[in-house]
């Protein structure tokens, strides 16, 4: 039988392995959040962290703690897209699938004098650009693309963590990359990245 | 034999390494010879280097107070 001293001092050591838990990876989760909801990324980690605290007496591996609250992380990004109504549907992206941004960028020839042009392309992007691009995409395709390439998730974690079967996800982040791809084109041409003299 | 455009559909997946032992062999026989495809997959290459850039924007400051606040408020009082 646990006495309620017992049990009390058993709910502290919780909170405070909790505490040192999110305390050591707030900057990580932080960093995620700003690539899956830009703004509002101060309150998905608090969603996270209230989330967090609450499940943290069911957790029953520590080593898993860190990929754990990254999935408490995701759900509550994805639950703020949802609330908003920016998820989309699995859908025809006209065009995307078959753009190659690396002919496009040839065919185009943005610039004449250029010995390494694609290069040279990649190199008008900040990392401001590379997040605004990001969050031009939909959340759908978002996700995987910024667990798998950004943040180095292998393919089959991501299919877990958003709970989609393998052969989906691979779908999903196919399309995501094309559609990276078209947004990057698209966005060099809007901010006017496409010009000789808008090199950084 | 692939053709380049069924070897461009897979590159990315080929440097994710997900692709089946067969594709990998008909991926890297194509590469073998096709020099536009060869220009496609190092274009891929930089372009999973480009995404992977850290993001060196550190957690503003009061951000950073205010979830730690959070955190102190959740364990209560010592």
């Amino acid at each position: 039988m646990v006495c309620a001293d017992e049990a009390t001092a058993g709910v502290a050591s919780e909170g405070r392995g909790f505490q040192a838990l999110a305390e050591r990876e707030l900057p990580r989760l932080y960093r995620l959040a700003r690539r899956l909801v830009g703004d509002e990324a101060e309150d998905a980690v608090q969603d996270a962290l209230l989330k967090g605290y609450r499940a943290y007496a069911s957790l029953d591996d520590e080593v898993a703690a860190p990929a754990w609250l990254t999935a408490i992380l995701v759900n509550c990004c994805r639950d703020r897209g949802r609330a908003k109504g920016r998820r989309v549907e699995e859908t025809e992206l006209e065009g995307a699938d078959e753009f190659s941004l690396y002919r496009k960028i040839a065919a185009e020839d943005p610039f004449p004098y250029s010995d390494s042009l694609h290069l040279d392309f990649l190199h008008q992007f900040g990392r401001e650009d590379v997040r605004a691009v990001l969050a031009e995409l939909p959340e759908l395709y978002r996700l995987p693309l910024v667990l798998c390439y950004c943040e180095g998730y292998q393919v089959k974690e991501i299919a877990y963590l958003l709970q989609v079967p393998l052969g989906t996800m691979l779908a999903r982040l196919h399309r995501g990359r094309k559609l990276f791809e078209r947004t990057l084109w698209d966005y060099a041409e809007r901010h006017g990245l496409l010009k000789e003299n808008a090199k950084r | 034999m692939i053709t380049c455009a069924e070897a461009v559909q897979q590159l990315w997946d080929y440097l994710d390494g997900v692709v089946e032992e067969t594709d990998r062999q008909a991926i890297e026989e194509h590469l073998s010879f096709c020099r536009r495809c060869c220009g496609e997959l190092d274009f891929a290459e930089e372009l999973r280097r480009f995404l992977a850039q850290p993001d060196e924007q550190n957690m503003p400051a009061d951000v950073k107070a205010r979830l730690l606040a959070t955190l102190t408020e959740l364990e209560g009082p010592a």
